[in-house]
């Protein structure tokens, strides 16, 4: 019996070649989800491997990687994509957004504006922006293909009718380059804004789904909206606890069981380098501020 | 102070540790051995085969053992390393006719020439547990008929060919599709839908197949004939210019005879139905069959309306490995998602407290 | 004006060897309703998919005056101005309300989809166009947020109407408009067509079996029997003096019953 042996970065050269090829058309198209042939992956569909997929093909000996999820290095997913590919291609990680040349992310953009150079990759769970409204295939392409998107503001529409405001705070639809209507991935819609313009370059990948698509360096990317009721990003009454940061993301975080809450940076790393400049947020204590590793299991 | 949950990667690892002693269990007992598995549960290797679509039985017993037992993680792993193997070539088409036979029945013939072999089948058991399962009591010798290479045993469906009553069997080298290596494309064509429900979930063909007879997209159904048995894979050899043979599976091939079609030119014939799955699995090859003719709704003009007869539906939802891993994946960390719902949550509940201030003070 | 809006020539669908509907020419004038009858399986729903894109022809043209002035044959247009033309030029009113509704959508939106569909983006004026459409088929403005599954037949049928009517279109298709209602409401409903037919001035082509419904609301009619025209001309005339013994046969037994 012969027992497996596996390629670097996992994936053999072949599959390699034919997911470059499907960016590639991505990059050529932006906001065109591209069909590729996704593969099987060793960690299941639904843990990005999509994403997996892209980074895998992307992924040089000479790159540095970054894996975040929620917008942290250390949740467990993104440790285990993060080994993966430290294992599988023995590349060098980071958990410093500026000295990553390739990120994957799951549900956040980092708050650093990222730079030339660097390619950030998302895990996509359902890449079609239409499928809850038509879930048929054959007919959302045909809607891409002949931009008959008034059924996106439909949705939209009710919203407004219903709540007062547009009731979409993630996965919120953008148009690329004013053609194709696309889904930013399950990132809240605090971070749309960053992908307009962005001199890195984005990937997409869906694996189950079997998608790629890409906003080249400095695309055009604008959320939906109506005239008077236009996009907005949520925005937090307080700065971070611990760093002090104001207009990032934050988590809401439940300290005990009378419902008291402190407000954190969901980017980890962001937090750390603004609390390494000296940033203090008022949940520090006063003298000597230090992060404490907890063994979680 | 609040600090931040770190440790991750040691989490990750006290994890897997864990796993490790829960699979293997107590120690004073002896650890299963791939041979047990593969010779004492061969139909769950033969599942974990024919779902991971790779025919290896040694390593579908690692993955069954590896799994605990789980029959989709164990699926889910002989994939991930099927994806990793390098293409060689094609085989040849298997000959089923050619099959060496260990059971063949068929519904539609009382006697059919070949004679109707029941084989290792439950069908005939009483459902009762065993009280000689709970030792390892001494069991007899099958009997053996005299191999008879001699014997033809043609496909049911062929007789019903030779007479016209069915639809042709078209022969054709064009290549098959294959869904592994290229995405996709809606409408499908059957190979690429047989492709897909060769490797779908058991039970949810199962489900779906019964569906069918239930009246949500009736095929009126017969079995033509169930065939398990070993085949030769072949492959051409350029350089030889003749077919070497590569070694033989097992598999269960079963082809439903259904509902006919009208008149034309040609005359009222039957339609097939076709299932074919590694290893011996009857009732996942009669619900393939009865799925693959219920998708074939187009081919005769019939109204599809039924969740059988979808073929995006079931093509998109068929895989057991993409299901559980997109239902799964729920319990990932969803929670800067989940803050951004909070949050608008709480902004519409203040805006209508104040509107409902405004209410009580205009009254 | 001094062309047709649409012009049917030598149409023919079959279904295999079953004839769907043959040999059929004839005119629509701008304006103009023109209505045609025959019993279930005339080939007269037939006919109506095939002149509103809906269903491919087995052979004959049928071309339609664009806007621009161009009088192109539909099968020569691109699938992205063929469906252009469907949601703003023309207008398709289903028997069954629920195929021409999005029933879980509110009526605003329902109405709104055209709106923004063809661009607009300005939620307090698609709002304000909707109210006043709703208003036009007597559905009351406070009804705007409700879905359709919340309302009654006639209702449905009025939304449907409201839908279609939002860009202005300049040709509806409709397949029997009250075929599905109670007669009571039949009325109203027909009414309110007869209305805005006028006012729009728009060109409407309407399939019905129901010949008071052809009378009341159309100039001009077409009789059909198994697949071919056996008798055109104007509604009145072909109705109180039917030259064909089928449509003879079709007028006497309107009257008998």
């Amino acid at each position: 019996m012969t027992l497996p042996e596996y390629n670097f970065a996992y994936l053999d050269e072949q599959t390699k070649r034919m997911i470059r090829r499907s960016i590639l058309k991505g990059i050529a198209i932006p906001g065109y989800q591209v069909p590729f042939a996704s593969r099987e992956m060793p960690m299941p569909y639904g843990w990005g491997t999509g994403g997996v997929q892209v980074t895998a093909a992307i992924l040089g000996p000479d790159d540095v990687l970054k894996v975040i999820d929620q917008g942290a290095d250390d949740t467990t997913n993104a440790v285990s994509i993060r080994a993966f590919f430290a294992k599988t291609a023995n590349v060098a990680t980071t958990t410093k957004t500026a000295d990553a040349t390739v990120i994957q992310t799951r549900h956040r953009i980092p708050e650093a504006p990222l730079s030339a150079g660097q390619v950030i990759v998302y895990q996509v769970p359902i890449p079609e922006p239409l499928r809850f409204l038509e879930p048929r295939e054959t007919e959302t392409r045909v809607i891409h293909g002949l931009e008959e998107y008034g059924l996106i503001h439909v949705k939209l529409y009710e919203d407004i009718a219903q709540h007062g405001h547009i009731a979409t705070t993630y996965a919120y639809p953008v148009k690329v380059e004013d053609r194709y209507v696309m889904d930013p991935s399950p990132i809240p819609k605090f971070d749309n804004p960053k992908m307009n313009g962005s001199p890195a370059l984005q990937l997409f990948g869906a694996g189950r789904e079997k998608r790629i698509y890409a906003l080249p360096p400095f695309t055009h990317v604008v959320s939906l909206d109506f005239e008077d009721h236009p996009f907005e990003v949520q925005k937090f009454k307080q700065p971070c606890a611990l760093c002090n940061a104001t207009g990032v993301y934050l988590d809401e975080v439940v300290t005990d069981d009378r419902g008291s809450r402190m407000y954190v940076c969901s980017d980890t790393d962001h937090c750390e380098t603004r609390r390494e400049e000296g940033h203090r947020g008022p949940g520090l204590p006063i003298s000597g501020a230090q992060t404490v590793k907890e063994d979680a299991a | 102070m609040y600090v931040a949950v770190k440790g991750g990667e040691a989490a990750i690892a006290n994890a897997h540790r864990l796993l490790a002693d829960r699979r293997r269990g107590d120690r004073d007992v002896p650890a299963l051995t791939l041979e047990q598995i593969t010779g004492q549960l061969a139909l769950a290797v033969d599942r974990v085969m024919a779902e991971g679509s790779l025919y290896d039985p040694d390593l579908a017993a690692m993955a069954v053992r590896q799994s605990r037992g789980d029959m989709i993680e164990a699926i889910f792993l002989l994939r991930a390393y099927r994806t990793t193997l390098a293409r060689f070539g094609n085989s040849r088409p298997i000959d089923t006719a050619k099959m060496r036979i260990e059971r063949r029945v068929s519904a539609t013939y009382k006697d059919i020439p070949g004679g109707q072999l029941l084989g290792p089948t439950f069908d005939y058991t009483h459902r009762l547990i065993d009280p000689a399962m709970a030792g390892d009591e001494p069991v007899d010798e099958p009997l053996r008929r005299a191999r008879e290479d001699e014997r033809r045993a043609p496909r049911v469906t062929d007789i019903l060919n030779d007479e016209g009553l069915i639809e042709r069997d078209v022969l054709s080298d064009e290549e098959p599709g294959d869904l592994t290596r290229d995405p996709t494309a809606f409408p499908a064509d059957r190979d690429v839908r047989l492709q897909a429900l060769a490797r779908g979930d058991e039970g949810f063909l199962l489900s779906l197949g019964y569906s069918t007879q239930r009246g949500y997209g009736r095929t009126h159904p017969f079995v033509g004939e169930i065939r398990i048995g070993l085949v030769d894979v072949e492959i051409d050899v350029p350089e030889l210019g003749f077919a070497v043979s590569l070694g033989q599976v097992r598999v269960t091939e079963c082809q439903m005879v259904s509902q006919f079609t009208g008149g034309g030119e040609e005359g009222a014939k039957f339609t097939r139905g076709y299932g074919l799955v590694f290893g011996q699995s009857e009732r996942k090859a009669m619900a393939m069959s009865l799925v693959d003719r219920a998708l074939r709704a187009d081919e005769f003009d019939e109204q599809r309306l039924a969740p059988a007869q979808d073929e995006e539906f079931v093509l998109a939802h068929c895989d057991n490995v993409q299901a559980t891993g997109f239902v799964e994946h729920l319990k990932l960390p969803h929670y800067v998602d989940f803050q951004a719902e909070l949050d608008l949550l709480r902004t519409l509940n203040t805006a209508k407290a104040k509107n409902d201030e405004m209410r009580e003070a205009a009254e | 004006m001094t062309s047709p809006i649409l012009s049917v020539r030598d149409l023919e669908r079959r279904y295999g060897d079953f004839i769907g509907c043959t040999d059929i020419s004839f005119d629509v004038w701008p304006g103009e309703v023109v209505a045609i009858v025959g019993e279930s399986g005339s080939g007269k729903t037939t006919l109506l998919n095939c002149i509103s894109g809906r269903l491919d022809r087995s052979s004959g043209s049928i071309r339609y005056n664009m806007r621009d002035g161009r009088f192109p044959d539909l099968a020569d247009l691109s699938e992205a101005e063929r469906r252009f033309l469907m949601r703003t030029d023309w207008g398709f009113v289903h028997q069954n309300p629920a195929d021409g509704l999005r029933m879980r959508v509110s009526a605003g939106a329902n109405v709104g989809e055209r709106l923004m569909a063809i661009g607009d983006r300005h939620y307090g004026e698609i709002r304000h166009t909707a109210t006043e459409w709703l208003g036009r088929v007597e559905i009351a403005g406070d009804r705007i947020d409700d879905k359709p599954v919340a309302f009654s037949g006639g209702m449905r049928q009025r939304l449907q109407i409201a839908r279609n009517l939002v860009t202005r279109p300049r040709l509806i298709f409709m397949d029997e408009p009250t075929g599905g209602l109670d007669v009571s409401v039949q009325a109203r409903v027909l009414d309110l067509l007869r209305g805005l037919v006028s006012d729009l001035g728009l060109a409407v082509v309407i399939v019905t079996h129901d010949l008071a419904v052809a009378r009341l609301l159309s100039q001009r009619m077409i009789v059909m029997k198994s697949g071919r025209i056996v008798e055109t001309g104007l509604t009145d005339r072909v109705l109180d003096d039917p030259h064909h013994p089928y449509t003879q046969l079709l007028v006497a037994s309107i009257l008998e019953s």
